[in-house]
Order: structure tokens, then C-alpha cells, then sequence
């Protein structure tokens, strides 16, 4: 089995240069953002944690459960590096765990990799930490809070990374917002519902075995507040701007016309026509919703059984 | 069972590998960043990229059918790039309509999907050309001296020492799981265990993979306090770009501008 590519993992040439560079400028901001917090935490451990870390979120992606039919359920990991070590590191982490696959193994392209870097450690790791200190703060120090925070942190995650990637597709005219945007929702909706078991089944064994673990960084989890804006802020304007952007492809593709994105990404050929027909897609913002309320449900139901289910095996 | 993650550095001695890792990797960022530039339809300068791609492959004695099976990892994410296919823009190739949908295939729409497959594959070949050729100590150096910050380029550092290790560590963690889970050869379909079941179980190993992670964390940074590491990573000075070399990374990085203004201004009012 070769290492396998990830549906994450936007390769070069599916992005339009400005798109490219744009998230490169984002993405390189923020990394430095937090390497400037990291160094005054002034902690030299810090260090070997990020590298070994990276490396075991980079081994665990190989971790995964058959679902059926021969589909399975894998890893990513951002949400088990925020709650561990904190958001400002995981971001470095999971920078480095990105570049890693692009670099040497060709998962992500090199010019992308500003887009994949802030999809998946800027977006992956700032939802999750919004979700894991919010539900902290809820359950005020209860232990249903630190896994409802893993399983909901973990799904909205992915799936707000995933919009993100789809949102980028279609302002590069990759791919039209009506199909892209919903498509990767979709498919993340099941991703990171294997994500989010992982990461639940990990924050358990974790808590029977090392707790000091889980609640030493949730002291450092409640005290910075700056990045929880940056979640807050990046999980608003995704849960606003996809489902209008895929109702409304025309609209991003104006916006993207005016600015002149589109005709400095395709100087040529390509003529817009945003008429395109395509069967099944109908109303998409009431299809997101609708995926996006039972996704909730569904996990929320499996986390109370799972929490039972356990709860009774403990007795 | 074998995860087969190995390094794709491979150790020769042909004139690419030997050549200094700054070089290649700016080259091969612009070779890149060419790509993404190209206009759509420009299968001359497409062909021509091509060509010096197998050139150099052939040049740092890769086995070439090894690349292109490789560079083929780029095949499925062309689906999300499908739909330009079924735009409706004219001059449409087939029209096909059942009922009262209609699906149209456009000849623009075709043109641009196969441009941007070849393009993201020739960065994938690009890519290869780098991953095979340069080791990953002489990528970190080409990395710092390009002004990547030193806390990343230690982690990187880090991160690749331990890669390898950690796959191990998953390697007999899922050996572990294989040799305790028994098979039902009258039914192979079904699953051992509810989906629940088996998502805890990987979460288990996940997080004892990440608590063995932390713990051999701690003895890295013992050791590395016994050898006197006080925070700073220091290293040796890169000594500069041969003269010679840096003229021909010009050269090439110019030819490449030159090529990608080019097919703008030619195929670009198509």
C-alpha cells in the first residue's frame, strides 16, 4: 500500500496563481503569528513535542476502521494536537505535518501549499479550539465536556476545512461553486464523522491513562483568547459564505470577476457562461442545512451512546 | 503487512543529485509556478516542460516508469475539476438530454479539464524530480537558507527523525490489532464487532500512540539536555552557490519567464 492522497490535499494547478498567493501570504502571517507565540512561551520542550508529534500525527493518518463495502475511517489529527499541545503549537505542527506530505510524498502541491496549510492547520485548528474551550467552559470542568469537545471540535473541523477547500476551488473557476462547495461538504460530513470517533476514542484512552495530559493543557486552552476569535470568526464567515456562495456560484464568480481574479487566473479560452445545467442540484442552502442539522444529530446521538456504552462497561 | 513508507530520496551519484539542494529547489518551485501560469491549450509549451522534465529524470538516472507511476497520485482529485466539463458553453461537442435534463459537453470545458490535468501533472512529475533527488537533510538546509524561520526548519528536522520510528509504532500497532481480530470465512464481508466498536478500538490505538509520542518526547528532550541543548539549534554556515551553477539557475529561471510570457501573449487572445 503506498501512502495514499488525501481529498484534503489540493494539488498544484487546481488553484488560480492570485488564490495560490493570497493563502500563501494568509497562511504564512498566521504560521509566523504563532512561532512568535510559541518562542515567548519560552518553553525548550516545546520543541522536541512539536517534532515528535508532527511525526505521530503523520503515522497515525495510516491509522483507520473499516466502515463498509471496503470505504474506512482515518485520521487527521488537528483536533488531538490542538487539545494536547495547545493551539499556537498544533498550528506549527500540523504546518509542518502538510509541508511534510507535500514535500516529500507529493500529497498537496507545493504552490497550494499555502491554501492546504491554511485549511488544515490555521482552519483545522482554530475550529477546534473554539469547540474544545467552549464545551470546557459549558461543562466547567466535567469530563463530558473534554469528549464532547473532541467529537464536535473533531467533525467541525474537517467539515469547515473541507468548505474551505471548496470555496477555494471555486474562486479559482476549478471547480463551480454549486458542485464543489456541497460535494466536499458532503463527503466530509462522513470523514469527519470517522474523525471525530478516533479522536474520542483517543481523548478516552488518553484520559484513563495519562489525564494530567488533558487537563494541564486545558488550563492553557482557556487562557488565550485572540486565536479563539480567529475560529469564531473563520467558522462564521464559512458557514455563511458556502451555502451562499453554492446557491449564488454566479455571485462568487462576480466577485471573483470584479476583482479580476478569473481573468488573471484563465487569460484565455474560457468564456464565463454561468448558465450550467446540472441535474439533481436544486436548492442547495436548504440541502446544506438539512446535511449540515442531521450530521449534528447524528453525532450527538452517537456520542450519547458512546458515552453510555462506556459508562456501563466501567461499572 | 507492510505500510512501504519509505523515503523517496533515492542515493546515486548522477549530476542532478549532486547538485546543490538551493538550486533544485528554487528551480523546481519556478518549474512549478510556470505551470500554474501557462494559459489553457498551449500544448506546445506543455509538451516542451514535458520534455525537459524526462530530460532531467533521465539525466538523474530514476527509473522513469517509476515517476510516472507515481505522478498518476494526482488522478483523483481531477474529479472535483469534472463539472467544467458540463459547463454549457459554446461550441458544445454532445448534447444529451433525457427527460428535461440536459447534459452538455463543451468543447471549452473539455479543453480546459485536459489543460489542468496535464498541468498539475507536470507539478507532480516536478515534484518527484525534487523528492528523489535531494535528501531530506539537504531540503532543510536549502530550506533555512532561503529563510525559512529556524523554529520550523527545527521541527521539520525533528519531525523526519521520528517519522519513520512513529510508522513503526503504527506499523505494530495494527499488526497487533490484526493477529487479535479473527475473520469469519463463511461471511467475509462482515465486520468483527459493531462500527462503534471498531472506531473506539482505532481511537484507542491513536491515543495510545500519541501518549507513547509524549513520553518519548520527554526522554528526546533529556537527551538532548545531556548533549547541552539550552533552546538553539545552531548549525554551520551554508557556503555560497558555485558561480557557475548559479549562472545556469538564472539562465533556466529566466527561460521559463520567457516561456510562460510567451504562450500568455500567443495563446492567451485565442
Amino acid at each position: 500500500m503506498w501512502y495514499s492522497p488525501r481529498s484534503m490535499h489540493i494539488p498544484d494547478g487546481f488553484l488560480s496563481i492570485l488564490v495560490a498567493v493570497l493563502f500563501w501570504i494568509l497562511s504564512t502571517l498566521i504560521v509566523s503569528l504563532a512561532i512568535r507565540q510559541v518562542s515567548q512561551e519560552r518553553d525548550e520542550r516545546k520543541l522536541p513535542v512539536m517534532g515528535v508529534l508532527a511525526a505521530a500525527i503523520f503515522a497515525g493518518q495510516m491509522l483507520n476502521f473499516a466502515v463498509a463495502g471496503g470505504t474506512s475511517g482515518h485520521l487527521l489529527g488537528a483536533t488531538l494536537a490542538t487539545i494536547i499541545v495547545g493551539p499556537w503549537a498544533a498550528i506549527l505542527v500540523m504546518t509542518c505535518v502538510v509541508a511534510i506530505q507535500a514535500l516529500i510524498f507529493q500529497d498537496g502541491g507545493l504552490l497550494a501549499m499555502g491554501a492546504n496549510i491554511f485549511n488544515m492547520a490555521v482552519i483545522g485548528v482554530s475550529v477546534s479550539f473554539l469547540v474544545y474551550s467552549i464545551l470546557l467552559k459549558i461543562s466547567k470542568g466535567n469530563r463530558w465536556g473534554y469528549y464532547a469537545g473532541a467529537v464536535i471540535g473533531a467533525w467541525s473541523a474537517i467539515e469547515a476545512a473541507a468548505l474551505a477547500a471548496g470555496l477555494q476551488l471555486a474562486l479559482s473557476g476549478t471547480s463551480p461553486a454549486n458542485i464543489a462547495i456541497p460535494a466536499m461538504a458532503g463527503i466530509h460530513a462522513l470523514i469527519g464523522l470517522g474523525e471525530a470517533l478516533i479522536t474520542l476514542g483517543a481523548i478516552t484512552f488518553i484520559m484513563s491513562t495519562r489525564p494530567d495530559l488533558l487537563t494541564s493543557s486545558s488550563q492553557a486552552v482557556r487562557g488565550r483568547s485572540s486565536l479563539w476569535i480567529v475560529g469564531l470568526a473563520l467558522a462564521v464567515i464559512l458557514a455563511f459564505l458556502s451555502p451562499l456562495a453554492s446557491t449564488h456560484p454566479d455571485g462568487l464568480e462576480r466577485v471573483a470577476e470584479q476583482q479580476g481574479f478569473i481573468k488573471l487566473a484563465q487569460p484565455s479560452v474560457f468564456q464565463l457562461i454561468p448558465d450550467y445545467i446540472v441535474p439533481g442540484i436544486n436548492n442547495t442552502t436548504l440541502a446544506t442545512i438539512i446535511a449540515g442539522l442531521v450530521g449534528i444529530l447524528i453525532l450527538i446521538g452517537v456520542s450519547l451512546i458512546l458515552y453510555h456504552l462506556r459508562h456501563k462497561t466501567h461499572k | 503487512m507492510h505500510l512501504h513508507i519509505i523515503d523517496h530520496y533515492q542515493k546515486m551519484k548522477s549530476p542532478i543529485h549532486r547538485l546543490d539542494g538551493r538550486v533544485k529547489l528554487v528551480f523546481i518551485v519556478s518549474v512549478i509556478l510556470s505551470c500554474t501560469l501557462l494559459p489553457t491549450n498551449a500544448w506546445p509549451a506543455y509538451i516542451l516542460l514535458f520534455s525537459v522534465m524526462v530530460a532531467l529524470i533521465l539525466l538523474s538516472d530514476l527509473n522513469i516508469a517509476y515517476v510516472m507511476k507515481r505522478s498518476l497520485l494526482v488522478l483523483p482529485f481531477l474529479l472535483t475539476a469534472l463539472p467544467l466539463i458540463f459547463r454549457a458553453s459554446e461550441p458544445s461537442i454532445i448534447t444529451y438530454t433525457v427527460d428535461k435534463i440536459t447534459i452538455t459537453i463543451s468543447q471549452g470545458g473539455l479543453i480546459r479539464f485536459t489543460s489542468l490535468g496535464i498541468k498539475s501533472w507536470l507539478s507532480v512529475i516536478a515534484a518527484i524530480l525534487l523528492a528523489s533527488t535531494t535528501s531530506f537533510t539537504e531540503l532543510l538546509l536549502a530550506m533555512r537558507s532561503l529563510k525559512t524561520p529556524r523554529l520550523l526548519v527545527a521541527v521539520f528536522g525533528l519531525m523526519w527523525r521520528y517519522l519513520f520510528l512513529m510508522f513503526e509504532e503504527v506499523e505494530r500497532l495494527m499488526r497487533a490489532r490484526l493477529s487479535r481480530s479473527g475473520r469469519d470465512l463463511s461471511s467475509p464481508r462482515r465486520l468483527g464487532g459493531s462500527l462503534m466498536w471498531r472506531a473506539g478500538v482505532t481511537g484507542g490505538m491513536a491515543g495510545s500512540l500519541f501518549v507513547r509520542s509524549l513520553e518519548r518526547s520527554e526522554r528526546v528532550y533529556n537527551s538532548m539536555l545531556a548533549r547541552g541543548y539550552d533552546g538553539e539549534i545552531r548549525s554551520l554556515e551554508e557556503p555560497p552557490i558555485q558561480s557557475g551553477v548559479l549562472l545556469w539557475l538564472i539562465i533556466a529561471v529566466a527561460g521559463l519567464f520567457l516561456l510562460v510570457i510567451v504562450t500568455n501573449l500567443l495563446m492567451g487572445s485565442l
